[in-house]
C-alpha cells in the first residue's frame, strides 16, 4: 500500500485534534504550551504533505515561518510561566483564577 | 520591488529600536514618551505621501491602497493615544519604560501590515508580531492579576493562531497558492456544502480570525485580560487589536473567499446576534468598571460584525466608519477611567460615586464617551449605528437590526448606572482627582473627535467609501 497525501493528511487531524484537546483539558501551564506545539507541528505536517505531492515549495516555506514564530511564542510563553511562578508559586491553571466572571 | 512603498512600516520598527536605545543611555526616562509620540509622525508622513497610490509590490505581498492607507492612518492615532495616556502610568515603572513604547510601536507596525497584506503567509507573521507584542505588554506589570491576564491570553490566543493556521493550510491544500487573488481565482463552483474542505478551512479561519475579534463563542479570555492588563493597553487591546482582526477579516473574505460571500455571510449574521446579546447582557451584572466595558467591547464587536454580514460596499463602509467612531469613543471612555484610577486606585463603579464634583470635566467626558456608546446623538457613536443599520436593512437582514435595536435598549441600562452613579450619588470624600495634562490632551482629543463625528460625518464616510473601493469594483 503507497503512502498518498489522504494519511499525511488524517495524521495530521489526529495530532491536531490530540492537541487541542490537551490545550483544552491539562491543567499544567508548561503542558498546554507543549499541546500547542503538537497543534502547530499538525498544521506543519499538513503544509508539508501539501506541498511534497502539489509539487509547491509555498508550503514548506509556510512550515519554516511557522515554526520560526512558534519558538518566539513559546519564549514569551515561557517567561510568563515563570512571571506565575514566582509570585504564585504554581502553574497550575486550574489555580490561577484571580479573575473570575 | 519598491521598499518606499512600505516605508510607514519600515519608520516605525525604526522608531521602536530607537526608543529601546535611548532608554539605555537616557537618565529622564519621560523623553522617550515624547519621543515615541513625535516619531509617529514620521510614519504618518510616509503614510500621507502614499495616500491615493494604488500598487502592490514583494510579488503581490504587500498592497497599497486607499484601504491599507486608511488604516495605517489609524492605527498610528490610535498608538499615539495610547502613548500619551501611558505616560503617567509609565513614569512609576522602576525600568523597561524604552521597551514598553517599543512594543506598542511594534504592535502598530504589525496591525499596519494586517491591513496590507494580501498574502497568508505574510498575514500570519504579522498577526503574530501584533499578539506577542501584546502578550507581553498585557502581562508587563509582573504582579499576580497582570502575569495571570497575560498566560490566559497567550495560552488561548496560541490556541486561536493554531486553529487559523490549519484553516489556512486546507484553503493552501485546496486552491494551491496563499495568494489571496490567486486564491479567489482557484476556488472551485458550486458553493460551500459541495466543498467540504473549503467549508472547513472557512469555519476555522472564523474561529481564529474570531478570537482577534472577540466574537461568541471567542469572547472568553476578554473579560480577565481587560481586567489584568494595564489600563493603557486594556484601550489599546480594546480599539486596535479589534480593528487590525475586522481589517484582516474584510482582506481575506473579499478578496480571497467573495465567491461564496452568501455562506459566510450568514454566519457573520448569526455570530453577530449571539456576540451582541452575550456582551450586554452579562455586562449588565458587573461591579468592576474595566469588566463592563470589556463585555461593552463584545458587545460592540457585534454591532461591528452587521456590516460584515451586509456584504456590500455600504456594509464595509459603514463598518469601518463604526471602528473610527468606536475606537475614539472606547478610547476616549478609557482615558477617562485611566485618569480617574489613576488616584483613587479602584475600579470598581460604586467608587466612582459622587465624581461629578470631585472631577466634573473627567466626570463629563467619561459621560460623553458612554452616551456615545449608547448611540445617542449628537455623538459618533448615533451616526456609526445609523450607517450600519442601514447597511444591514438594505441588506434584507432586517431580523438583524431588530436585535440589534433591543440590545441597544439593554445596553443604555448599565452605561447609564455608571453616569447615575457619578451625577447623583454623595462622593465619599470632596478631595479633587487631578489629571495630567498628556492624558487631558489625548482625551480632548477622543471627545473633540466623537463630537465632530457625530455633527460632521460627511469628511470620515467619504474616506471610508474610497477605502472599500477595491473590494467593490
Amino acid at each position: 500500500m503507497a503512502v498518498g497525501l489522504e494519511h499525511f493528511l488524517i495524521l495530521s487531524a489526529v495530532l491536531f485534534s490530540i492537541g487541542l484537546y490537551g490545550a483544552l483539558a491539562k491543567r499544567n501551564a508548561v503542558v498546554i504550551l507543549m499541546c500547542i506545539e503538537i497543534m502547530l507541528n499538525a498544521v506543519n505536517i499538513a503544509m508539508v504533505a501539501f506541498s511534497r505531492y502539489g509539487h509547491l515549495l509555498t508550503g514548506q516555506v509556510f512550515a519554516i515561518f511557522i515554526m520560526v514564530v512558534a519558538a518566539a511564542e513559546v519564549v514569551v510563553g515561557l517567561a510568563l510561566v515563570i512571571a506565575i511562578y514566582r509570585s504564585r508559586e504554581t502553574v497550575d491553571v486550574e489555580r490561577i483564577d484571580l479573575m473570575k466572571w | 520591488m519598491n521598499l518606499y512603498l512600505l516605508a510607514p512600516e519600515i519608520s516605525l520598527c525604526g522608531l521602536a529600536i530607537v526608543v529601546i536605545l535611548l532608554d539605555l543611555v537616557l537618565k529622564r526616562k519621560g523623553i522617550l514618551a515624547v519621543v515615541s509620540v513625535a516619531g509617529l509622525i514620521v510614519p504618518g508622513a510616509f503614510t500621507l505621501a502614499l495616500w491615493g497610490r494604488e500598487e502592490t509590490t514583494f510579488a503581490g505581498m504587500l498592497a497599497i491602497d486607499q484601504f491599507s492607507l486608511f488604516f495605517n492612518l489609524f492605527f498610528l492615532v490610535m498608538a499615539a493615544l495610547v502613548i500619551l495616556s501611558s505616560v503617567d502610568y509609565v513614569s512609576k515603572f522602576r525600568a523597561f519604560q524604552g521597551e514598553y513604547y517599543a512594543l506598542v510601536l511594534l504592535s502598530a507596525a504589525g496591525m499596519m501590515l494586517m491591513a496590507s497584506t494580501r498574502e497568508l503567509i505574510s498575514i500570519y507573521v504579522a498577526l503574530e508580531l501584533v499578539a506577542i507584542s501584546l502578550y507581553a505588554l498585557t502581562g508587563f506589570l509582573k504582579d499576580p492579576k497582570s502575569s495571570e491576564a497575560g498566560m490566559k491570553y497567550l495560552l488561548l490566543g496560541a490556541v486561536a493562531s493554531a486553529v487559523l493556521l490549519y484553516g489556512m493550510a486546507m484553503v493552501f491544500g485546496l486552491t494551491g497558492t496563499t495568494h489571496l487573488e490567486e486564491i479567489a481565482q482557484a476556488i472551485p463552483g458550486g458553493g460551500l456544502l459541495a466543498n467540504p474542505a473549503l467549508l472547513l478551512g472557512i469555519v476555522l479561519l472564523v474561529a481564529g480570525f474570531g478570537f482577534k475579534i472577540a466574537t461568541v463563542p471567542f469572547q472568553m479570555w476578554v473579560p480577565d485580560v481587560y481586567e489584568g492588563a494595564p489600563t493603557p493597553i486594556t484601550a489599546y487591546l480594546s480599539v486596535a487589536s479589534k480593528a487590525a482582526g475586522f481589517a484582516v477579516i474584510l482582506r481575506v473574505f473579499y478578496e480571497a473567499l467573495g465567491a461564496v460571500s452568501l455562506d459566510w455571510g450568514i454566519i457573520f449574521a448569526i455570530l453577530a446576534a449571539i456576540t451582541m446579546t452575550l456582551g450586554n447582557v452579562v455586562a449588565i451584572a458587573q461591579t468592576n468598571i474595566k469588566r463592563m466595558l470589556a463585555y461593552s467591547t463584545i458587545a460592540q464587536a457585534g454591532y461591528l460584525m452587521m456590516g460584515l454580514a451586509a456584504v456590500s460596499a455600504l456594509g464595509s463602509s459603514a463598518l469601518l466608519f463604526f471602528l473610527g467612531a468606536y475606537a475614539l469613543t472606547n478610547l476616549g471612555a478609557f482615558i477617562a477611567i485611566i485618569a480617574i484610577s489613576n488616584k483613587i486606585d479602584s475600579d470598581l463603579i460604586g467608587d466612582y460615586s459622587g465624581m461629578a464634583r470631585r472631577a466634573p470635566l473627567l466626570a463629563l467626558a467619561l459621560a460623553f464617551c458612554l452616551i456615545s456608546l449608547i448611540g445617542i446623538p449628537p455623538t459618533a457613536g448615533f451616526m456609526a449605528k445609523i450607517y450600519i443599520f442601514n447597511a444591514a436593512v438594505q441588506y434584507d437582514l432586517t431580523w438583524l437590526v431588530i436585535i440589534a435595536v433591543v440590545n441597544t435598549a439593554i445596553s443604555a441600562y448599565y452605561y447609564l448606572r455608571v453616569v447615575k452613579v457619578m451625577y447623583l450619588e454623595a462622593p465619599p470624600s470632596e478631595e479633587a482627582v487631578p489629571s495630567s495634562a498628556s492624558l487631558r490632551a489625548a482625551l480632548s482629543f477622543c471627545c473633540l473627535g466623537v463630537l465632530l463625528l457625530g455633527v460632521y460625518p460627511w469628511a470620515l464616510l467619504r474616506i471610508t467609501q474610497a477605502a472599500v473601493d477595491i473590494f467593490f469594483p
